[in-house]
């Protein structure tokens, strides 16, 4: 019988363990060769980039007819529901329509004084007072609605836009407490037939999700830009702000412009120039 | 008595078997390759992993897209791909145009049901 020390126990024990903690490594090696054919993950060539993208809007180029063009193009591409119209019987019998209050908008025109109540005068220039001023969510650089999503559905992007990520939306609407701009909604209800026509090139939403403007990220991906600016007639423009030759830089240099609610401190993307 | 107990129980235990040598027993239905799908013969993966990895690709392919920006997959096979869903001729529902024999027959099958279409739509079904 062979007869063990502690001492030569633990002598075999512990290069074993070594042993043991090189065999991954050693395999690691070994598989390096066969690892060159991996699937690879890319942007699209033809995608627009921007450091920062932000929205200039010209107020001066703005009526009531551009702004239900832009607020129809992107409500329509994006598929956003209107809970107020009446669904198909045939497809959805028995959903009727909501009353009013529970609206989901993804850009809009809103009254002066309603999108800059800190900057309403005494004497206010008299076209602002009937001025459809587009609003939309800001892409704010310090996005409140990014630090109350308890689950990181809301997030900024790299390129400074604040999306969603609507797998992940749990419905908790913290995010809408937060913004104050008013810019999120939430489906209370399915709202699948809510939506007059489906568009194929973006998904729907389902009960129990907020959503908002997302600067039209799948169109920059493929190189276009959002459906906003082509349908406003020249009114916005979006570019990267932090590329001092930019077309949207070169708008800022020329014109005084205002944003909302800046003394909140969340520096808004979207400039108004006035 | 003790041997005629233990015939019983054995019968009883197995008694899912029997049911299922007695009635006529489904093989799993296979996914149907039809329309572009049938003649291209070049998946983003090939046939065995994508049966047993796609909702991993889906995942990861999802994160890609919402996260990064970046849509374009460039299979092993040198193939690249529109990573999405239902959107456009070179996603997964451009190629496999029918949803109900690709993807519904097996997970009825399996009795799976992801949300996925909850939100994103068959381009069949919208027209």
């Amino acid at each position: 019988m062979m007869i063990k020390s502690r001492r030569s126990f633990l002598k075999v024990a512990g290069i074993a363990a070594i042993g043991m903690g090189a065999a991954p490594v050693i395999n690691l090696a070994a598989s390096e060769p066969h690892g060159s054919a991996q699937p690879v993950i890319s942007k699209n060539e033809e995608a627009l980039h921007a450091k920062r993208w932000g929205m200039v809007i010209d107020t001066s180029k703005l009526n009531e007819e551009v702004a239900e063009a832009v607020r129809e193009a992107c409500h329509k591409a994006h598929n956003v529901p209107d809970f107020t119209m009446t669904p198909d019987p045939e497809k959805y019998p028995g959903t009727r329509p909501f009353r009013d209050g529970q609206d989901i908008k993804w850009i809009w025109p809103e009254q002066f004084h309603y999108a800059f109540p800190d900057k309403e005068d005494e004497f206010l220039a008299e076209k602002f007072h009937h001025l459809p001023f587009l609003v939309t969510c800001n892409h704010c650089k310090n996005a409140p609605c990014v630090q109350a999503c308890p689950t990181q559905a809301t997030f900024k992007r790299e390129d400074g836009i604040v999306l969603m990520d609507f797998h992940r939306c749990i419905g908790c609407r913290f995010c809408m407490a937060a913004c104050p701009y008013g810019s999120r909604n939430f489906n209370f209800r399915d709202p699948r037939p809510f939506i007059e026509e489906t568009a194929p090139g973006f998904p729907t939403r389902s009960k129990g999700v907020v959503e908002k403007c997302n600067l039209c990220a799948e169109r920059l991906a493929k190189g276009e830009q959002p459906h906003c600016v082509e349908a406003s007639k020249g009114a916005i423009v979006v570019g990267d702000l932090e590329d001092p030759e930019s077309k949207i830089r070169g708008l800022l240099k020329e014109h005084y412009t205002i944003r909302r609610k800046q003394e909140l401190g969340t520096e808004p993307s979207v400039y108004y120039i006035v | 008595m003790i041997m005629a107990g233990l015939v019983v129980f054995v019968l009883a235990v197995l008694s899912p078997f029997w049911f299922n040598l007695i009635t006529s027993t489904q093989a799993a239905p296979k996914p149907e390759l039809l329309g572009k799908a049938a003649t291209a013969k070049k998946c983003v993966l090939d046939k065995y992993e994508m049966r047993a990895e796609h909702m991993y690709l889906l995942d990861v392919w999802r994160d890609s897209v919402v996260r990064n920006g970046e849509r374009k997959y460039t299979g092993t096979n040198g193939q690249t791909f529109n990573m999405s869903l239902s959107t456009g001729e070179n996603s997964c529902l451009g190629c496999h145009e029918d949803k109900a024999k690709f993807c519904d027959s097996c997970h009825d099958y399996v009795s799976v049901s992801p949300y996925c279409w909850e939100c994103h739509t068959n381009p069949k079904e919208i027209k």
